[in-house]
């Protein structure tokens, strides 16, 4: 795409100008006018404005969104994951570590003994979950607000993880 | 003596209480209006005791958080002319509302007062020259940062005053020829008349060209997008880059006051001042042979609040250009100072004083 030759009218510029602040003031009055009418109880229905209230208001998030992982657990409580390493080696972040462990049971042979996800280097691909053969990995808590005062406290421990 | 130096002292402490605190609502007005303007709500999370008068407590925090920050002057800056130059911004931005008329002249414990802080013959003169001596506070400020990036927003901010300060004269003229004089008083009683009887003839009316030029080149005066190259907050940074806190929260207070400045020009030099149209000294006379008569008082108080109604529609309309249009780059600004807005109030000068001369 190349640029467009400017027409005579809009080499004038103030046309332009014009046509631009009638745009602004019109979304101006209009949202004032609606902000107006729900300040007096007029109409509840229209909002002035496209903003949550973040803390108060949440926005309702799509069935979906990739949030905070977690590992799904058996009907006993223990970690659904077998320790194969898909989810590590399909990672394009490397950001998770897993340490196997021979488990009790001989049809389930593994388990993880450690599983760390580094959420801060994390990049929320979602390719660990399409990964999994065994649905051990979900990204569906709905927890957003992840945040530390340190790098290491980004990273999840499989404690973390199983709640 | 004591009655008329207190009278002085009331007028100038009225404008300047009035002018500053429209500053301070001008920023909740510029966060407020820009977000209503984009679909957003804007600041509104400043409370006392849970109480948030939609956001107008910002200000106040704001300033709070202003007077509370490290005053940082750089090692190698000129510490005295550092400090000097958001002074000598702020100084000359205020000085300029003297001469300016926010009602007629009335009378009041037997005087004529004139509702303005002086009434110099020069008036318009004395308003120009403060703008331009504001300049000094910018290049004052580049320069004494001793930083490149700064030094060079000074230069480029006083290159653009100087351009558009130009035009602003020009366009002046005309309006100036029209009236006949240079008192901003005698102009805004001048434009209570009426053409052919119903128009009433105000600047806007006689020079509506100039009266565009003037806009354009105003808002290049206070330096606001889409003029903004002197500061060019976020990326070209400009000449107040090595300020903070309150010396930094001057020059921001100075942009306001300046837009307040370039809004009670206009409305004084184009919008016909305190006039309000067909309202005389006893009342409203329409062209219809209508009249309602009012008393002396009221016509005064009407006329100071239509004052302050078309200052504010015009601080209203200058911050929805600065909410609107992008930024110019440096090479388009001073081709539109030169090589356009220039050209044109110079032909609008000729064509208005060809027009003041036939039809003497
Ligand atoms: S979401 Fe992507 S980056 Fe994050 S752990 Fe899973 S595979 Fe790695
Ligand atoms: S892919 Fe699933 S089962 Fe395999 S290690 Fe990852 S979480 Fe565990």
């Amino acid at each position: 795409m190349g640029s467009r030759e400017l027409s005579f009218t809009e080499r004038l510029y103030i046309i332009e100008v014009f046509k631009g602040l009638w745009l602004t003031g019109h979304h101006f009055f209009g949202n004032m006018k609606r902000h107006l009418a729900r300040q007096l109880g007029l109409n509840r229905l229209k909002k002035g404005a496209v903003t949550f209230q973040y803390p108060e208001e949440r926005r309702p998030f799509s069935p979906r969104y990739r949030s905070r992982h977690r590992l799904t657990k058996r009907d006993n409580g223990s970690p659904r994951c077998v320790a194969c390493m898909m989810c590590e080696t399909v990672c394009p972040a490397h950001c998770i570590y897993i340490v196997a462990g021979e488990h009790p049971d001989p049809n389930i042979e593994k388990f993880p003994v450690r599983f760390d996800i580094d959420l801060g280097v994390c990049v929320f691909c979602g390719f660990c979950v399409e990964a999994c053969p065994e649905d051990a990995i979900r990204m569906d808590t709905g927890i957003v607000e992840i945040a530390a005062y340190s790098r290491k406290e980004m990273i999840y421990h499989i404690e973390d993880l199983l709640q | 003596m004591m009655t008329s130096l207190t009278i002085e002292v009331g007028k100038v402490l009225l404008v300047l209480i009035g002018v500053l605190n429209l500053a301070a609502v001008l920023t909740w007005m510029e966060r407020k209006q820009s977000a209503v303007m984009q679909d957003r709500i804007g600041a509104n999370r400043a409370s006392i005791l849970g109480f948030r008068a939609f956001g107008l407590f910002q200000v106040l925090a704001d300033s709070i958080k202003m007077f509370a920050k490290e005053d940082f002057v750089p090692p190698m800056g000129n510490r005295f002319l550092h400090t000097l130059a958001p002074f000598v911004s702020a100084f000359f931005a205020l000085i300029g509302f003297a001469a300016i008329p926010f009602g007629n002249v009335i009378h009041l414990f037997g005087k004529d007062i004139s509702l303005q802080v002086i009434d110099l013959n020069v008036g318009i003169l004395y308003v120009f020259a403060t703008m331009s001596l504001g300049i000094y506070g910018v290049v004052l400020a580049g320069w004494s940062s001793n930083n490149n990036y700064a030094f060079l927003g000074g230069m480029r901010g006083s290159s653009q005053m100087f351009s558009y300060e130009i035009t602003i004269g020009t366009t002046i003229l005309g309006v100036l020829m029209i009236f006949e004089s240079l008192s901003l008083q005698t102009i805004v009683q001048a434009q209570g008349e009426l053409l052919w009887g119903f128009i009433p003839k105000w600047g806007v009316v006689v020079q509506p060209i100039g009266c565009l030029l003037f806009l354009v080149a105003g808002i290049a005066e206070t330096k606001r997008v889409p003029f903004d190259l002197p500061e060019g907050e976020s990326e070209i940074i400009g000449y107040f880059v090595e300020y903070s806190s309150m010396k930094f929260g001057l020059f921001m207070l100075t942009d306001f006051v300046e837009t307040i400045l370039i809004a009670s020009l206009v409305t004084t030099l184009f919008f016909g001042g305190w006039q309000i149209p067909y309202l005389m000294r006893d009342g409203f006379h329409f062209p219809g042979g209508f009249t309602v008569s009012l008393s002396g008082t009221s016509v005064s108080l009407l006329q100071v609040l239509s004052y302050c109604v078309k200052v504010f529609f015009f601080c209203w309309f200058l911050l929805l250009v600065r909410w609107t249009l992008p930024r110019f780059r440096y090479d388009q600004l001073m081709r539109l100072g030169w090589k356009m807005v220039f050209p044109i109030s110079i032909l609008n000068l000729l064509a208005t004083s060809l027009l003041v001369l036939l039809l003497r």
